[in-house]
């Protein structure tokens, strides 16, 4: 088993606005097999979310493994209205990164 | 013919915008037709009401409703349900096109196939696909089509080189949402908990299973926003890595002696912000990367109540940062490499969302009202 990012495993790794006032991050994977691989080495949770992205846990809106579409989704309080003074990313589609980097225990391909 | 949201907000300018297009059109082609126009701007008056009577609450991370920021938001709109388009097809016969203000995405879609007699939750769950054409399909593109029955409903699109596949209608619903599954909307929430999806041909997807629950209390959702002053920004390259190794510390000091030299405007009246490329620009204080690259772009914006106060504070800012001395500083001309001219830019008004409530209603159709003319 190798330590590897995310990014070469999953199939989409996104983040945008679920409307003015909350970040979403969906991280799609490319088959059951890997989902439950990855559910199953305990690496993604709220801790690293909150940790990834400097905010409470209690804070975090939505946080889940989703079976029926193979997917992680985690919704976010925006930093600050959208679009308001101090916006970084209007529609917060480059958000997504920090999920990139994380690192899964993985079969050497 | 239905369109939904005129304009993007669906205000009732929009509304009538879009009704003033459709009318020239039809009068340079001789058609005549029946034409509805649905209206969504909400009487300030009628909110400010509800909200004492404890009928307003926020929606998600938003604080609760300040009456004055009722009365500061340029328009506020309400997203309207299926009903309103119900009853604008059912208020006259043979309306032929409606215009509405702003709706909930899937309501017009929803409304036909409710209308028809199909299982609501079906009708939302088909009209959340569609709402954004080809979204659902690999690769993404721009239609389709779907097909309703009594207890399911197939999604295709419409161009050969794209298929729909159970993993991407399934997803869709991942897409700019709060939850994969649960979808609130008016008058209910859309649980797709149990659905089935299911390959019918090699581009086709049967969904069934989906369930919507009506809401104890019918609610619509508010939005509005504000215009919040003027913004000025400048733009600036930084190269020097012994500046860019105390870029915060020389710019919390540059903030400070800006606030320092306008001390006649209260400190609240603007807010200066940095945005750091090549730092956090991007993720600001999401960002977990903590080191600099090896050049930065710093854009400082200032917002105040006017132009000329924001482009003055925004000028301020950019000379002192030019010039602002540091330990090791050895480059001793000028800190920035400045792009553009004019050095400050000038970018207008800037707005906020500040309405984004949830408000019960009586009736789903009374505070969209409905006007149907003869074209």
């Amino acid at each position: 088993m190798v330590d590897t990012p995310l990014r070469d495993i999953a199939k989409v790794i996104r983040s945008k606005n679920a409307g003015p006032f909350e970040i979403t991050l969906d991280i799609v994977f490319k088959s059951r097999e890997d989902f439950e691989a990855v559910k199953k080495s305990g690496v993604i949770t709220r801790e690293l979310v909150s940790q990834l992205y400097n905010v409470p846990t209690q804070a975090i809106i939505t946080f889940g493994f989703f079976e029926l579409v193979n997917a992680v989704k985690i919704t976010l309080p925006r930093p600050r209205p959208q679009g308001g003074v101090g916006e970084t990313d209007m529609h917060a589609a480059q958000q997504h990164v920090p999920l990139q980097e994380i690192r899964v225990p993985w079969p050497a391909s | 013919m239905l369109i939904s949201s005129a304009g993007g907000d669906g205000t009732n300018l929009h509304v009538d915008v879009f009704r003033d297009i459709i009318a020239e059109i039809a009068k340079r082609r001789g058609w005549r037709f029946k034409l509805a126009s649905i209206y969504a701007d909400i009487d300030k008056g009628h909110i400010s009401r509800e909200l004492k009577a404890g009928r307003v609450e926020p929606l998600g991370p938003v604080p609760p409703l300040d009456p004055r920021e009722i009365e500061a938001a340029t328009v506020v709109v309400a997203q309207m349900g299926a009903e309103p388009f119900l009853k604008a097809l059912d208020k006259s016969e043979g309306v032929d096109v409606v215009v509405s203000g702003r709706a909930y995405d899937p309501s017009p879609t929803a409304a036909m196939a409710i209308r028809a007699g199909f299982d609501p939750a079906l009708a939302w769950h088909m009209g959340k696909i569609m709402e954004c054409g080809a979204l659902c399909a690999e690769p993404v593109g721009r239609n389709v089509m779907g097909y309703l029955r009594r207890d399911h409903f197939e999604i295709e699109p419409l161009n050969p080189n794209e298929r729909c596949t159970t993993a991407s209608v399934a997803a869709h619903t991942l897409y700019e949402k709060t939850h994969p599954f649960r979808l609130a909307g008016p008058g209910g929430m859309l649980d797709l908990s149990q659905c089935r999806y299911e390959q019918v041909t090699d581009r086709r997807v049967r969904v069934s299973g989906s369930r919507f629950e009506p809401s104890k209390h019918y609610t619509v959702k508010l939005e509005g926003a504000k215009t919040s002053g003027y913004r000025s920004i400048f733009i600036a390259g930084a190269r020097d890595p012994i500046f860019i190794a105390q870029i915060d510390d020389i710019l919390a000091k540059v903030i400070a002696g800006t606030r320092a030299y306008f001390a006649e405007v209260p400190e609240e009246a603007y807010r200066i912000i940095p945005h750091i490329y090549g730092k956090n620009g991007v993720m600001g204080e999401l960002e977990p990367v903590k080191t600099p690259a090896h050049e930065l772009c710093i854009i400082v914006e200032v917002a105040a109540a006017t132009q000329s106060l924001a482009t003055a504070i925004c000028g301020k800012a950019r000379t002192s940062l030019m010039h602002a001395p540091y330990p090791g500083r050895i480059a001793t001309a000028g800190n920035l490499a400045s792009p553009f001219t004019p050095l400050e830019i000038p970018l207008g008004q800037a707005c906020e969302f500040n309405v984004y409530h949830l408000m019960t209603v009586d009736s789903p159709t009374a505070l969209f009202p409905i006007k149907v003319e003869e074209i």
